[in-house]
């Protein structure tokens, strides 16, 4: 029964580190950015829902009607004002940029909000849980997968069934000739990048009321959403989820056999993976 | 002079190399031009200065009366000029429709529709929840042709139209032509067999390294003019 919920543990956290990539997915699949300040975006996103409840009072999770929003709009300008600006040829300048973007972040968080370990407040959320077949199951990391299936089922319905779908579709296949279809890459990308934040806002709050966070955080949570992507295979999904909960189930594993090993049981789970199927475990079949 | 198409002494390059050394060329309202000329000489660098692909570094294009001299691509679509890219170029992970759909986006009025263009095309209509890249080389240039025509152009840019084609399709599809232009459609037609451009276009122009060798109605010149002018010599 102990290990049997310990995977069922891991699979409730698969769904955060799912949500951590879900947008890390979505931009590399639409303009072929790997974008290094995500982590930080994240950590962002969670030190403004912190904010927002200090100014409103309102619980986290109802926080997210205004984090969403601001990270989604913070998203479309630092795409149209910045991102765009590197975008073109070479995938080094997209890179360097992110990472000096993810420098700035980690210092900007330093200096506004000292380096103090934070955490959001969701009261008896926190800790109420319900017992299935002896197997005790938390609220919250059971909110968080639902959540992260959720997201993941609604972007893949606007990939693959609306106008804006079909935008970032053509756009990554073909730039140039999507162009002449009157799609302006920088408004598609823009569009793409506010998409992704706003994904990260969900991310960020369910980080936060789940554990401590501080400025220097997001790194760990990029790799972790890295790791859940190329698990799933690039460009898919739904990969992406299981990505997730491949990582959460062998850090679960590592961590029922010495605490001290969960972070490593993790990351030696994406190199047995990554030496046996270099692809993921569920790469797109076209292309 | 307002009217159609007119570009003025266009200079235009093609990453650090100088494709268009000045080209000029007319074209009125429901005119055919054949665009001919060897490998490299600039037919293809000519059609993106116009779509807005390439920006010209000097010269003028009008169209309609107005400058759209590097007007980016996104927006001299919505002017109405479309372009069937060389090699088709297809989005791969859009459906036929899906395709033809996007083609249409910018939702200018005219005659074509997808039921229109599956009346001229009627294997698209059967294939059209189809990954695109799965048809044939000549169903693929169908949707390429229609995914231009969705737009409702007045003015098409056709680019290699049978290359990589089996012979039988290709006739084909140029029986297909008249229907298309005889819409009071202009069209540039770039194509490498000489005969058939020419035998389908009221006027032609011959480029030679990135300027105009000759240019004039297709039966003004002879066979051996057209070919001195096509290779340069």
């Amino acid at each position: 029964m102990d290990i049997l919920n310990t995977i069922l543990q891991g699979v409730l956290v698969g769904g955060l580190y799912a949500l951590f990539a879900a947008g890390l997915s979505l931009i590399f699949g639409v303009m072929r950015l790997v974008n290094i300040a995500h982590g930080d975006l994240i950590v962002l996103a969670a030190y403004i829902a912190m904010e927002v409840i200090k100014l409103t009072g309102l619980p986290p999770l109802a926080a997210l009607v205004f984090v969403v929003p601001v990270m989604a709009a913070f998203g479309y300008a630092l795409q149209r004002g910045i991102l765009n600006r590197t975008l073109g040829g070479d995938l080094l300048p997209p890179l360097l940029v992110s990472f000096g973007l993810s420098v700035i972040l980690q210092n900007g968080l330093l200096a506004v909000f000292t380096a103090d370990s934070r955490k959001l407040d969701a009261g008896a959320l926190e800790t109420a849980s319900a017992t299935i077949g002896g197997i005790s199951i938390g609220l919250l990391p059971a909110l968080m997968f639902a959540t992260a299936v959720a997201v993941i089922a609604g972007l893949q319905y606007l990939f693959y069934n609306t106008a804006l779908g079909r935008a970032f579709r053509a756009t990554s296949d073909d730039a140039e000739i999507a162009e002449l279809m009157g799609l302006d890459r920088r408004k598609v990308y823009a569009w793409a990048m506010a998409l992704c934040l706003g994904v990260v806002a969900i991310a960020g709050v369910f980080l936060a009321i789940r554990s401590n966070f501080d400025p220097f955080m997001g790194p760990g949570r990029l790799i972790f959403g890295f790791e859940a992507v190329i698990i799933g295979g690039l460009g898919n999904l739904w990969g992406t989820l299981a990505g997730g909960v491949i990582l959460g189930v062998a850090q679960g594993i590592g961590a029922s056999i010495d605490p001290g090993w969960q972070i490593l049981a993790g990351h030696v789970a994406f190199l047995l993976i990554l030496a046996l199927k270099p692809r993921g475990l569920f790469p797109r079949m076209d292309g | 002079m307002s009217e159609g198409l007119h570009v003025q002494d266009i200079e235009s390059f093609y990453g650090d190399f100088k494709a268009l050394h000045g080209v000029s060329l007319s074209l009125e309202p429901g005119r055919v031009l054949a665009l001919i000329g060897a490998n490299g000489a600039g037919k293809s660098t000519l059609l993106k200065s116009i779509c807005g692909l390439v920006s010209p570094k000097a010269g003028r294009v009008t169209w309609k009366g107005r400058d759209i001299t590097g007007l980016p691509g996104s927006q001299t679509v919505a002017l109405g000029i479309a372009l069937v890219p060389e090699g088709r170029r297809l989005f791969k992970s859009l459906s036929v429709e899906e395709n033809l759909i996007l083609g249409g986006q910018v939702g200018r009025k005219g005659p074509w529709s997808l039921k229109t263009l599956y009346d001229l095309f009627p294997i698209l209509n059967e294939k059209r929840s189809q990954p695109a890249t799965s048809l044939s080389g000549g169903q693929q240039q169908m949707v390429a042709i229609g995914r231009a025509l969705m737009s409702n152009p007045d003015l098409v840019l056709f680019d290699e139209l049978s290359l990589g084609l089996a012979p039988i399709v290709i006739k084909d599809i140029y029986a297909q032509l008249p229907k298309i232009t005889g819409q009071g459609m202009s069209a540039i037609l770039v194509e490498q067999d000489v005969t058939r451009a020419l035998g389908s276009a009221s006027q032609f122009l011959c480029l030679a390294e990135g300027r105009v060798s000759l240019a004039g109605r297709p039966g003004d010149h002879s066979r051996d003019a057209i070919s001195a002018a096509y290779f340069g010599t």
